[in-house]
């Protein structure tokens, strides 16, 4: 079962946008859609680095903002003919405070 | 249920190349139940890309790449693949094909055995070691020659491709010709010995007017020996010295055969029941080398097997010809003959050398060498027959020379070889952008989808289009574009609508327009909010997040994910509590690199995201305000020094830079918008290649616009001349506000002012109430506008969302 940690309020983000979360792996990039949902990937696109935490979210898709990459949030898969992937993690939202897996922390305390 | 199972008919194909990999293309497309096929081919695989095999020789691709049909293509066509069983014989009168393993049964035949390459009578031409330059086997025993000697024989254009190829791989080449320059079918002697230079500046040894007399060696094959006495050593020699029509086959079968095996106008041999194709071939006389024509015949062959009408009429090609790194052209004739002339254009330190061949001030023959450019327009009189004497003057500079004498651009397009590249951001050639268009991809988004063509700075998109148009054999006129795959509506019929409609935001344009996706994508949104906000100034809120990054976060992004900040420099002038204000901005947050930029100011490059409201706020502090160097909108307005210290100055170029400046910041606009003003026509603020220019004189002030230094560059053009500043000042101001209500989003003036003429644009600024009202509406959207975007940033309630939401790092330390 995963475990979650809370991050924050969902009033934190704004709609079609996202905020970072700094992790010992790397930034993680959380995303509040247009209607309420949240997800979160890793902040760094396969492509040239660029951080996807400042792309256009669109659907549940976001666009990186260095060359237009376009993520989808679902999967972290890249749409089109570009390929690559990104981490995706869990998150839920309970009394409008975002909730991410917890192993984002046990996995820096290993490191 | 039941089914009445008719036995489909049987056709044996004997070859799997090009052409017959075509046909079978063209079969199951309009037919995939019509024929049973079984595919001899002696190689034992498939059809491939037989031209890219110096790509692949020379490693720059690998032969997984140029595969045309893979196992899954015949699987999925039912096709019965006979891979490495050549053909032993043809039994014309029971319709039966033999190979060594039994016989296959036809109804319909088709020969495509292609050509074989022609091999030097001479002393040990069959020893280990000697190869041609035909199929895959011959590639891979070139590719191992690095470090090793290699000799081609054969200075055409196949054997400069392997000299090349082996060179590129390592090898020590001698290329043996046996005239006096190389390839002397398609080039006469001054662009030979052109291309032999360039040969032999890569290391390649040539030595022309070489006979050979023998390969020598024991075991495999270790020199070559020339006639005069020279000896080469060779680890390999490769023979390319020329190919015939592979017709065996068809001469043991006592088909009609001369220099290729005879066809009709249906590609149908002396037996009605036998077809060919391809380089075996003869049709009327003429046998075929270059592809185009094979994959007319496959066309042609396609229909007649489904027993449609169809004839083959091959149309003159020029052979745009590619030897790895070297540009050249050649087509039609140009031996020396009586009634001849020439035009010659030489440019030795250049190493271009043109020459038109004429005959009754028609051109006949064209051979370039270095410069290539104009290929297709000299091939375009030739193959019309143009009378050239009008313009026999400027003839060989080309089509620029001839006054309104356009090229036909497909005409260009359809020269350009299978590898030319189209799209340079994404490595596309235009063969990729073939084959997906014949896989179906119909639309620019498709080709975009399936090969990234045109898909990122989109500056290719006219070519992508005009390919897709050869491809498809029909002549696009080009359909109005959609603003984004999301819609169907053009921008302009967005602006419009979007005004008639009354709709004042983002959901309500996509609701009542009926957008194909939901929330949009990074193409329509930042298009649409730059709309909402040009038409409903006062009521629309702009929308952040349909923002690109670098307007969101009013800095711009660089590819480590800093951001760069440049503060406001009115006209580019500064004092030195600013210049103190920005040296203890950048110590204070550690900015890696300062940087003068081409707008008179100064970048501060590398800030952290989370910092830039803190250095907002100290800059703003010393009065300084944001540049909008990151913006769709007004960047910076370029000044000389003018009369106020120039010994040259005419006018205060300065203070009109200034002024105009704090007039117009803050503005957003269909793309960036940069200004220039110069004191005197020595124009040291190089006001004439910016969106608006003013070049200032004894008399007054002369505006030019839609000048551009950038992807493209152009001079500005004259839009008015002002007698006093405030008249400069006006018209600027209508003019910026035309734009922002005409333009299509990242249209810069110089596209917008191409669309809608310079002159309507001139009618609407001198109308004074036209004028008047374009700068009464710049005001009122002003007022929302004119303001520094970083002071209301940089608020303590706005600061803390500069900072990542969370920190995992520090609670896992806790």
């Amino acid at each position: 079962m995963t475990i979650f940690v809370d991050i924050g309020s969902l009033d934190d983000i704004p709609r079609q946008g996202a905020r970072v979360v700094r992790t010992a792996q790397g930034c993680v990039a959380v995303f509040r859609t247009a209607d309420d949902q949240v997800f979160a990937l890793e902040d760094r696109c396969p492509h040239k680095g660029g951080p996807l935490s400042e792309g256009i979210v669109h659907g549940t898709s976001v666009t990186c903002p260095l060359h237009n990459w376009v993520f989808d949030m679902n999967s972290g898969a890249a749409q089109g003919a570009d390929e690559g992937q990104v981490r995706t993690y869990a998150t839920k939202v309970q009394q409008g405070r975002i909730l991410i897996d917890a192993t984002l922390i046990r996995a820096s305390r290993a490191a | 249920m039941s089914a009445i199972l008719i036995p489909k008919k049987k056709l044996v194909v004997i070859g799997a190349g090009m052409a017959s990999g075509r046909l079978l293309e063209q079969l199951f497309e309009a037919a995939p139940d019509a024929w049973d096929v079984t595919l001899f081919n002696t190689e034992p695989r498939g059809n491939y890309n037989r031209l890219m095999l110096s790509p692949v020789l020379s490693g720059e691709k690998t032969y997984q790449q140029i595969v045309t049909h893979d196992e899954a293509w015949y699987g999925a066509h039912g096709v019965d693949c006979r891979f490495g069983e050549p053909v032993v014989r043809i039994d014309r009168e029971r319709r039966i094909v033999h190979s060594n393993s039994g016989g296959v049964p036809y109804d319909a035949l088709v020969i495509a055995t292609g050509s074989a390459p022609f091999i030097i009578p001479v002393p040990g031409k069959t020893l280990p070691g000697v190869v041609t330059y035909r199929d895959l086997e011959d590639t891979q025993a070139m590719m191992d020659t690095g470090g090793k000697d290699a000799v081609v024989i054969g200075g055409g254009l196949l054997g400069l491709e392997a000299a090349a190829g082996m060179a590129a791989r390592g090898a020590r080449v001698t290329v043996i010709h046996l005239m006096g320059h190389l390839m002397e079918r398609q080039l006469d002697p001054a662009a030979g010995y052109l291309l032999q230079k360039d040969l032999e500046k890569r290391g390649i040894t040539v030595h022309c007017k070489g006979a050979t007399k023998a390969i020598l060696g024991t075991d495999r094959a270790e020199a070559v020996l020339l006639e005069d006495g020279t000896v080469y050593p060779a680890d390999l020699v490769c023979m390319a010295v020329g190919i015939r029509p592979e017709t065996r086959l068809a001469t043991d079968a006592h088909l009609e055969v001369e220099r290729g095996i005879v066809v009709d106008d249906a590609l149908r041999t002396s037996d009605p029941h036998i077809f060919a194709l391809g380089e075996c071939v003869e049709h009327r006389g003429q046998v075929f080398g270059l592809v185009a024509p094979l994959y007319d015949q496959a066309k042609v062959l396609a229909k007649t097997l489904l027993d449609q009408q169809a004839v083959f009429a091959p149309v003159q090609t020029a052979t745009k010809l590619k030897v790895t790194g070297c540009d050249l052209y050649s087509a039609g004739d140009f031996a020396d003959a009586p009634g001849r002339e020439d035009i010659v254009f030489r440019d030795p330190g250049r190493g271009i050398y043109k020459r038109l061949v004429l005959e009754d001030n028609r051109i006949i023959g064209v051979v370039m060498y270095g410069d290539t450019a104009d290929g297709a327009w000299f091939y375009g009189l030739m193959k019309d027959g143009t009378d050239i004497g009008p313009m026999r003057d400027t003839l060989i500079f080309g089509p620029a020379f001839q006054g309104g004498a356009a090229p036909d651009p497909m005409a260009a397009v359809a020269a350009l070889p299978p590898e030319a590249e189209i799209c340079g951001c994404n490595g596309v050639c235009k063969g990729t952008i073939v084959n997906a268009v014949q896989g179906g991809a119909a639309t620019l988004d498709a080709v975009r989808a399936c090969t990234k063509a045109s898909a990122s700075c989109g500056t290719c998109t006219g070519l992508v289009q005009q390919v897709m148009a050869l491809t498809l054999g029909i002549t696009v006129a080009e359909a109005p574009a959609g603003l984004c795959k999301c819609t169907d509506h053009t921008h302009e019929d967005v602006r419009r609508l979007i005004r008639s409609m009354g709709l004042k935001s983002i959901p309500a344009v996509m609701q009542d327009l009926g957008w194909k996706t939901v929330g949009g994508c990074h193409s329509c949104r930042p298009a649409l909010n730059y709309y909402l906000l040009a038409e409903w100034p006062l009521e629309y809120q702009d929308d952040r997040q349909s923002r690109f990054v670098n307007e969101r976060n009013h800095a711009n992004i660089q590819k480590d994910g800093t951001y760069s900040v440049v503060p406001r420099m009115w006209g580019g002038v500064t004092t030195p509590a600013e210049l103190r204000a920005i040296a203890d901005a950048a110590e204070k947050y550690n900015v890696p690199m300062v940087k003068v930029t081409g707008g008179q100011r100064i970048d501060l490059l590398g800030v952290k995201k989370e910092d830039l409201p803190h250095m907002w706020a100290d800059l703003n502090d010393a009065g300084l305000v944001s540049g909008h160097a990151y913006s769709k909108g007004l960047r910076t307005v370029k000044t000389c020094v003018g009369s106020q210290f120039c010994r040259f100055g005419t006018q205060d170029s300065t203070g009109l830079g200034i002024r105009l400046e704090k007039l117009l910041w803050g503005s957003w606009t269909p793309h960036k918008v940069k200004l220039g003003v110069s004191g005197c026509p020595r124009n040291c603020a190089e006001a004439t290649c910016k969106d608006v220019g003013v070049v200032c004189v004894d008399s007054g002030y002369q505006i030019s616009v839609a000048g551009a230094a950038g992807m493209e560059l152009k001079e500005t053009e004259a839009l008015a001349t002002a007698a006093t500043e405030d008249e400069t000042v006006a018209i600027i101001t209508a003019f910026v506000q035309l734009y922002r209500e005409g333009a299509r989003y990242l249209h810069r003036p110089y596209k917008w002012v191409a669309r809608v003429g310079l002159d309507w644009v001139k009618d609407q600024i001198a109308d004074p109430a036209t004028r008047a009202a374009l700068i009464e509406r710049f005001e009122i959207s002003q007022s929302v506008y004119r303001r520094d975007p970083w002071a209301d940033l940089s608020t303590p309630s706005e600061t803390p969302k500069w900072a990542p939401l969370a920190d995992l790092t520090l609670e896992a330390a806790e």
